[in-house]
Parts: structure tokens; sequence; C-alpha cells
């Protein structure tokens, strides 16, 4: 049985960055790329703590607290815009709502 | 009670207000008229008042002028003199009245002339339109004669001057809306100016050098210090030359002499009372009152005084060779004002100023006597002024014949009306001069008989002989109104005896000195060393002078009395005008002289003005119009670019930012996704690039 190391953290983080940042891209439901944000958010934390623990320094596992903190609103707000986005279409698709192109 | 001066032109000038703004239309004829007499009236009486305490104060028993400063008129500041190295005066003049004896005569018989020829207006007056108005410029030119006369400076006599200059010509256009008057007036009025000019001129030249204009500073620093007057100043003239040639220029425009006579016979146009008072009586006279005035300067100018003496004596024997050809009664009585105006130039010009002065004072006496019987008469023949349509007036105009009578046999010089006197004085004075100045008393003495034919010339054609109008002015005829014959009666006991204040010593062989008038304007005539009055004649030699002077007037009295006396005076006369055809001419036609001067200086005049007026259109018109030209041309080019550079560019530059935005909001698909794809991958990019360059 290996130890743990922080490359394996550093690893994990990543896997899931690029599954969070995968979904952002190429899902057109507006829930579940909020979900791949918090997935994103997550794998930040994750290296936070990471690097925390190795470091002995408690400051990456109070900031891991704030990036929860501001997730949540993130998500308030998100799913506030996915709420109003139904309203007016009656879907939760990202590529119903272009009103913004040039 | 003197220092009331002040009020003595007031009066007139309220006088003035009052009928010509205050209660201009509101008050009836008749107390518009007797308004205006008040006035006059009124500072008379403040006259008389005002001269007897000046007589009973103690500046006069010195010699000395009573002067008033009302105010600081013009404090002008520090002044360089010229003519004097980097010496300065404080310049500053006032509105100041001078009470002295010269004064003091013109002062009263200014007033009291001029009250009798308004009491006078109010009947002569009676019939005509204008009423008030000609009141407001009778009492306007008593106020502005009285500053003439009592002003202590030479501003304030000069304010005077433009201001009569002003009322007579108001006066002469008084018919405005007949042709001849206004031209009149004009003439009047432009023949003034030219005078005018030059008084000006030496008044600006006497500031220039002394720094003063008061007469009281100038005169006795001039007469205590005559080198300064002395000095070279201009055009090769002393100071005093100077001044005093521009001063006379003024005197012969104001006082009718040669060469600025022709306006007086012309402003006979006005109504008859004017001319009495200012035609004949008082402002005509104001020229021989400056030149006395200003006798130091004269003193100090030989040459000029000689001029004067030579102008007065041609414009005397000039003026009354005209006056003995002419038909219209105003038309003599104007000729023989110039003719006597011409005697008292001639004794400034020999420096008898007290003589000319006397003279000014009777003759304003029997001038006005004269023309206010002329106007009488006028007035009874309904308007006819010429006196071949009169005749054998005398039994139905007996007041006004009898006060005509008068004024003539005194303008004749006939002892002892007051004609005489003066004449006479000026006569002997010219004969004392000696030199040359005996050719001129000698046509002095041929204008003295002159003067005694055509004014009984006059009196033979108007009143004696048969009446020569129609039947129904013959019906016409009447004496005038009290109002009227009763300033006559006084004028005619003024003509007679005015002349008794001045009776020179030898006729009394020297046992008493009666000559009053002479003694009282003594302080006024100053004496300059080097320059004493010429000598005395003989106790023999003066009677004789008198006995001549005497004779020649019986003389033409006589011939006045062959030529046109009797029955058919006219007929008579005129045949032995045909026996001078050229001579009769000439002077029936004034000498030509306004031909002359109408084809010179008014034709010439003409010349300059319609070049000028070509000149005005053709090259100030061009330029205003080529400069109108030429804006619009700028204002067309600048119009072209302000729209198309300048606001081409501006449309340029939203025409390429509208050109590129078509292309670049291509970007903005408004798909979340893509945008968060393009964020992705510049994160991405800046990553690899940070990496890259750290790696390097």
């Amino acid at each position: 049985m290996t130890e743990i190391t922080s490359t394996h953290y550093v690893v994990l983080s990543f896997l899931l960055f690029s599954i969070g940042l995968l979904g952002i891209l190429i899902r057109s439901n507006l829930i579940v790329v909020l979900m791949s944000i918090e997935l994103v958010l997550n794998s930040v934390n994750l290296n936070l703590i990471a690097f925390s623990y190795q470091l002995s320094d408690l400051t990456g596992q109070v900031f891991a607290v704030f990036t929860i903190c501001v997730a949540a609103g993130e998500a308030a707000v998100g799913l506030g815009i996915l709420l109003a986005l139904y309203r007016l279409r009656q879907t939760t698709q990202l590529d119903q709502g272009t009103e913004l192109r040039g | 009670m003197k220092g009331l001066v002040w009020l003595i032109p007031v009066l007139p000038f309220l006088g003035a207000f009052l009928n010509g703004v205050a209660l201009r239309g509101r008050i009836p004829k008749q107390t518009a008229g007797w308004l205006a007499v008040a006035a006059t009236g009124l500072a008379c009486l403040l006259s008389i008042a005002v001269v007897g305490s000046y007589l009973a104060s103690p500046e006069h028993d010195a010699h000395q002028p009573f002067e008033l400063d009302v105010y600081t008129w013009v404090p002008a500041g520090l002044l360089e003199l010229v003519g004097a190295e980097g010496a300065f005066a404080e310049l500053t003049l006032s509105l100041g009245f001078l009470v002295d004896p010269l004064s003091s005569v013109m002062l009263l018989f200014v007033t009291f002339v001029g009250t009798l020829i308004h009491i006078y207006s109010v009947g002569y007056m009676a019939h005509e339109h204008g009423f008030q108005r000609y009141f407001t410029y009778l009492n306007l030119f008593m106020g502005a004669m009285l500053m003439l006369v009592l002003g202590n400076n030479y501003l304030v006599t000069f304010v005077g001057w433009e201001g009569v200059g002003l009322c007579s010509y108001l006066l002469i256009g008084f018919y405005y809306d007949q042709e001849f008057p206004p031209y009149a007036g004009r003439k009047a009025f432009i023949v003034n100016r030219i005078g005018d000019f030059g008084f000006m001129l030496g008044v600006l030249a006497l500031a220039s050098v002394f720094g003063t204009l008061r007469y009281s500073e100038l005169f006795s620093s001039i007469a205590a210090n005559p080198e300064r007057a002395e000095a070279p100043f201009a055009m090769g003239l002393s100071v005093a030359g100077f001044v005093t040639l521009c001063l006379f220029l003024g005197a012969t425009g104001k006082s009718a002499q040669i060469p600025l006579f022709v306006w007086l016979p012309d402003a006979m146009a006005g109504p008859t009372p004017v001319s009495a008072l200012i035609h004949a009586a008082t402002m005509v006279t104001a020229g021989v009152y400056m030149v006395a005035r200003s006798n130091v300067l004269f003193q100090l100018a030989s040459g000029t005084s000689t001029l004067v003496a030579i102008i007065g004596c041609l414009t005397a024997v000039m003026a009354a060779t005209i006056a003995i050809a002419q038909t219209d009664i105003k038309k003599v009585l104007a000729y023989s004002t110039v003719s006597q105006l011409g005697y008292m130039f001639l004794a400034c010009g020999v420096g008898a100023y007290s003589a000319a002065i006397f003279h000014v004072f009777t003759h304003a006496f029997f001038k006005a006597l004269l023309f206010l019987g002329s106007g009488s008469v006028i007035h009874a023949m309904a308007g006819e002024q010429d006196m071949r349509r009169m005749g054998g007036l005398g039994k139905y105009l007996p007041v006004t014949y009898r006060t005509f009578l008068v004024g003539t046999v005194a303008i004749a010089g006939i002892p002892p009306l007051a004609g005489f006197f003066s004449k006479d004085e000026i006569l002997a004075q010219t004969f004392a001069a000696g030199g040359g100045y005996r050719l001129l008393w000698l046509v002095g003495l041929l204008t003295a008989g002159l003067t005694a034919c055509y004014m009984f010339r006059a009196v033979y054609l108007t009143f004696h002989g048969e009446f020569r109008g129609t039947a129904e002015e013959r019906n016409h005829l009447h004496e005038s109104p009290p109002v009227m014959t009763m300033p006559l009666v006084v004028l005619a006991v003024g003509a007679a005896v005015a002349g008794l204040v001045g009776i020179p010593p030898a006729i009394t062989f020297h046992a008493a000195d009666w000559n009053v008038f002479h003694h009282f304007l003594e302080p006024v005539i100053a004496h300059v060393a080097g320059h004493e009055p010429r000598g005395h004649l003989g106790l023999g030699l003066e009677w004789a002078l008198i006995v001549v002077s005497v004779g020649v007037a019986v003389g033409g009295i006589l011939l006045a009395r062959r030529t046109w006396g009797g029955q058919v005076g006219l007929a008579q006369g005129e045949a032995w005008a045909a026996r001078f055809p050229t001579a009769h001419r000439v002077l029936r036609n004034k000498y030509y002289v306004d031909e002359v001067y109408d084809a010179t200086v008014v034709a010439g005049t003409w010349k300059l003005a319609h070049l000028l007026s070509r000149f005005d259109a053709g090259v100030i018109d061009g330029l205003v119009n080529f400069s109108r030209h030429f804006t619009v041309v700028a204002a067309l080019l600048s119009g072209f670019f302000d729209r198309y550079v300048v606001d081409g560019l501006v449309n340029l530059v939203g025409l390429v930012l509208s050109q590129f935005s078509r292309v670049f909001r291509r970007v903005q698909t408004g798909l979340v996704s893509q945008y968060a794809l393009v964020m992705a991958v510049g994160v991405l990019a800046l990553v690899f690039a940070v990496v890259m360059l750290r790696s390097l």
C-alpha cells in the first residue's frame, strides 16, 4: 500500500477540474453546467487542502472554506438565473437563450 | 445787488423756456407776448440795479471790474504754454460774469432797446402765425446776447456769440413756409460760421499762449508785459497779430464787414422787429464789442488795426453807395447798418475804442427806431416794402413819420442828435491819427454825406409826395396801435438825447468836460507802454472838423431833397438815375458781390461737394460693396470647406466604425458555452505562454 502523496491529490484534482471544465463547455443544460462549475470549484478546494496539509499551513484550509461559501452564493445566483430562464422559455437549455447575439 | 448779475441772462432764458417748452400752446397769444416782455423787462430793471450798485461799489472807484464766477465749467488741467519753453499753466475756464464800464454800457442798451422791441413785437406780430415761437426765439436771443456781453472770459462770450448766431438763423427763417427766408437764414448761418471759425482759432491761440481766457487776467498780464504778446507766433505774425486777425475775421462775420457782409441784407427776410433788434441794434455790434474788449491785443497789433480801419472804412462807403440805389425800405436800412458798423470798425482801427462803443450805443437807438418805423410803415402797407409803391405816408402815419424823421436826422449827423456826436468823434479821431488815415477820414466824411443823402431819400420816397399804391392799399393805411408807437416815441427820445453823454470837449471850448461816456469807458481801454493814443487836435481844427462834417451832412440832405423831394420825387429820382445807367445798375445790384460769391465760393463749394459725392459713390461705396462681395465669396468657400472637409471627416469616422462593427459583432453569438470556451482557451493560452516564457 503506497502512501498517498500530494501528487495523487494533484492528479485527482486535475481530473476533477478537467471533467468539470469539459462539462461546462460541452453540456447545454444549465443545471449540468452549474453542477460542473461545482466540480471545478471543489477540485480547487481539494488542491488547496492537499497543499495546506503538506505545508502544515492552515491558510489553504481557510481559503477552502471561503471557496465553499462563494460556491454557495454562486449556486444561488446560478439557480436564480436558471429559474428566470425557465419562466421565460420553459426550458433549461443554454442554446435557447441567445438574445445577446450581436 | 450786483451779485445777482447771473440772473440777468437767466431771466430771458427762463422766458424762452416757458414760452417754448413749458407753456407751449397752452396760453393765449397776448399772454405769451407779455410774458416775453416781462422776462426782458425784468432783465432790464435788474441790469439797471446791477449797474447802479456797481457804480456805487469800491471796485468801480478803483477802476476794477466786478466778477462773479458761478461755477468752474472746464477744469482743463495743466497746459504747456506755446512759446515759453517748459512753462505750464493751469487752464480753468469758469462760467463767470463780468461787470465793468464796457459791459455795463452794452448791458443797459441791449436790455433797454430789447425790451422796447419786445413790446413793439406784441403789436407787430399780432396777426402772425407762430406768435409763441417768435417770442421764444426772441427771448432766447436776449439771453444769448446777455451771455455774450456779460461773459468774463472768451469762452462764455463765445457761447453767447454762437447763441445769437443760432437765434439770428432761427428768426431770419421765421417765415419758413416761404421760399426766401429759410435760404437767407442758412446764408446768414453759414457766413457767420466762417467768421466763428476765425474767432475760435483766435481764442485757442490765446489759450495756448497765455493759459487763460479770463479777460481780467489776460489783459492785465499782457498790458504789464507786452513782450509775450509781441513774440512771433505763426505765419510771420506776432501772437497779438495772429490772434487779432482771427478775432477780426470773427467780427467781420458777426458784424457784417467786407468780405462777410453779404448775409445781413438778406437777413431782412425775417420779421421787422427782429431786423431792428438783432440785425441793427444788438447782435451785429457784438463784433465791435469784442474788438473793443480785446483792445489790448489790437493796440499791440498795429498791422491788424490798420486793416480793421481800412476794412471798416471801405465797408462804410461801399454799403452807403449801395443803399442809395435800393428801393426796398428795409434793404436801405440794412445797408445803412452795414455802413454804420463800418464806422465803428474804423474807430476801432484808429484806436478810438470808446468812440466805437459810443457809436454802437447811439446807433442802437436810432437804427432800432428806424427799423421799427419801417416796420410800422410795412404794417400799414400790409407787407409791402417797396418804396416805389409808397409816398405821402406822412399824413396817414403822423407818429411814425415824426419819429422816423428824428431817427433819420440822428443818423445823418445833425447836432444835437445822437448820431452827430458819435460819428463826429469817430471822424475826428480818424483825422487825428494822421498820415494815411487822413484818406480814410475823407472817405468817412464822404460816407457821412451819403448817409444823410440815402436816409433822406428814404424819407422823401416813403413819407412825402403822392401816394403811389393802389386805392385798396390807401384805404388800408392806418397809424399803428399804441403798443407799437410807444416804443417809437421812447426810442426817438433816446435817439435825440443819447448823444449828450458824449459831448466832445471842443464844443464847450474846453471850458467843461462833458464827455461822460469817454471817461466812463476809460478803465476798459488799456494803456500799453509804447502804444499811446495818437496826437490831439487843436481847438480850431476840431471846430473846423465839426463844421465840415455838419456841412457835408446838410449837403447830403439838400442833395436828397433836390433829387427825390417834392410831389414827383420818385420819377425825378429815376430820371436822375437814368443819366448814369451803368453806375446805377452796379449799385442797384450791390456791386454784384452776391453774384461773384455765387460764381466763386458757392459754385466752388458745390463743385467740391459734387466731387466728394462722386468720390463717395465711386470709391467709398465701391470699397464697401467690394468687401460685401468678398465676404459672400469667402463665406461660400468656407461653407464648402465645412460641408465637405470637416463634415466629411466626421462622417468618415462614423462610416469606418460602422463597417468594422459589422464584422466584429459576429463574435457576439449569445451562446454562453462559446464564451466560456473562448475564455478557457484564452486562459490555457496565457498559462501556456507563461510556462513557455518561464522555461526559456
